[in-house]
């Protein structure tokens, strides 16, 4: 693999993370990171899409009139998450019957689309894929943090696999219920920006607009 | 858009466009329909074969027949599945208890009456007229358990599980939800294990099969005799709660279950 090629599939993990940089696919975040095997599954899914989305649309990038692209994209973008889900009715179908609408929702979800209409339209098939390929991997990193943070400390378990003893099973662990709510991945996608961006200053906005202190103090007090 | 190559902004204005735009949204929709029917229709049997394991997973599962040592395909040999029709109570040939779909049923003006805002303690607008329920014999084919499915509306969604009667009809053997969308770590935990074992041993029935069941939030006395119909409510979880004593409320009286559970109680005596 070229070094191109390696810079496209593991730069939107960190670098150029489409849920921490450019804050996209949001909602399915604070949805489905409750417990690791549905966000596990959640992450395959929206990567295999994003993927395969991506190289579909680029192979025929050239063809699509530019007045009905968003459609298009969509078309494709919406048969390859039915089959997805199709699937997973069929080979997941207990984790299918947990995240129940969200893998149909991926469909609304802004990475897809947004690598569809940025990327996939304008390179070639190989590139897109990777592109897709990568932008999955880097939403699935953000999502698995959220998720093994919340099962951990909202059910004491991973994977269902109970790590700190809860009390009401006579163990000592107290579940902090708030990170079983869906407001909870907010907060803790807020604290993975800011941990982000002190270490990469290069990924902070410039402010829109500045504040200017008062020339005359008196006015100011 | 600002992409620089040049193929891509071909005019969308040009008459020559307008016939590609119809081509190309031709081609497309032809071959994602083939695609997705292709994988709706390949993998349905596995998907309905999915379903039914899970349905009669449940129903193994609350009726209790794993904890006394049984296998899986023990316990299946022991499940006689039945359709009755409600209103009657009487037992009807000619649907098949194991593929019947109970959400779908409910939803079906075919198979479904309308319930009025009085009848409907349970919050599901609509009643299948006919249901499947699932005996446990025994040896010597005397009925051991009766399991019947149940539904209502919890906070957010309506919730669908089994219930289990001990031989006596009154006896609760389990009660077990298996499909809800009620909130995680609250409401949610009406499918929590040790919620669950506490419906183990109630009785729903008064001596003069009056139903009497209470979801209660305040301390359950075990020395008083209304002990045996009360069960604690879920922490946090008010309306999660109340849906569930409304469900058994509207499923064990005459307008659900009532009707069928009078026959077998009548045969038995």
């Amino acid at each position: 693999m070229s070094y191109e090629h390696r810079k496209i599939l593991f730069d939107p993990i960190v670098d150029n993370n489409p849920v921490i940089l450019q804050v996209l696919g949001i909602c399915s975040a604070l949805a489905v990171t409750t417990k690791l095997s549905t966000t596990v599954t959640m992450c395959i899914a929206l990567t295999v899409v994003t993927a395969l989305s991506n190289a579909a649309i680029s192979v025929i990038r050239n063809h699509i009139p530019s007045s009905i692209r968003i459609i298009v994209q969509m078309t494709i973008i919406s048969s390859l998450v039915i089959v997805t889900d199709q699937f997973l009715k069929a080979y997941a179908f207990t984790i299918s019957k947990e995240l129940s609408v969200f893998v149909g929702l991926i469909i609304t979800n802004c990475i897809v689309m947004g690598r569809a209409e940025a990327y996939a339209m304008k390179h070639p098939p190989l590139p897109s894929f990777l592109d897709g390929l990568g932008n999955g991997l880097g939403y699935s990193a953000l999502l698995l943090v959220i998720g093994a943070i919340r099962e951990l400390f909202g059910s004491g378990s991973l994977f269902g696999y109970p790590i700190l003893p809860l009390d009401r099973d006579g163990g000592w662990y107290i579940p902090n219920g708030l990170l079983l709510l869906p407001p909870s991945a907010f907060f803790l996608i807020g604290m993975i920006i800011w941990v982000v961006r002190s270490w990469k200053p290069a990924q902070v906005e410039q402010p829109e607009f500045r504040i200017y202190h008062a020339h005359r103090p008196e006015v100011a007090s | 858009m600002s992409a620089p190559e040049p193929d891509s902004a071909v005019p969308a204005s040009s008459g020559e466009s307008a016939s590609r735009t119809l081509l190309v949204t031709f081609v497309v929709c032809l071959v994602c329909s083939v695609v997705v029917a292709g994988a709706a229709v390949l993998l349905r049997p596995i998907q309905e074969s999915n379903q039914k394991a899970d349905l009669i997973g449940n129903v193994i599962a609350v009726s209790g027949l794993l904890k006394e040592g049984l296998t899986e395909e023990q316990a299946l040999k022991r499940i006689d599945a039945r359709m009755i029709e409600l209103a009657t109570g009487d037992e009807v040939e000619g649907i098949d208890p194991n593929t019947f779909n109970i959400v779908k049923a409910g939803k079906d003006p075919e198979i479904s009456t309308t319930l009025t805002r009085q009848e409907d303690v349970a919050q599901i607008r609509r009643e299948p007229r006919y249901l499947p329920v699932y005996r446990i014999v025994g040896d010597n084919g005397d009925l051991k358990r009766l399991i019947l499915p149940v539904y209502g509306y919890g906070l957010w969604s309506t919730m669908y599980g089994f219930l289990a009667f001990e031989a006596d009809l009154r006896t609760v053997q389990g009660l077990r939800f298996y499909q809800h969308a009620e909130t995680p770590g609250l409401g949610g935990e009406v499918d929590n294990p040790k919620w669950r074992a506490q419906w183990t041993g109630k009785v729903l029935f008064d001596d003069h099969w009056k139903v009497q069941v209470e979801v209660t939030k305040a301390e359950i006395d075990s020395s008083t005799p209304e002990a045996q119909h009360q069960v604690d409510a879920l922490a946090g979880a008010t309306i999660t709660s109340r849906g569930v004593e409304n469900l058994l409320k509207f499923w064990l009286s005459d307008k659900g279950y009532g009707p069928y559970l009078a026959h077998l109680r009548h045969e038995r005596s």
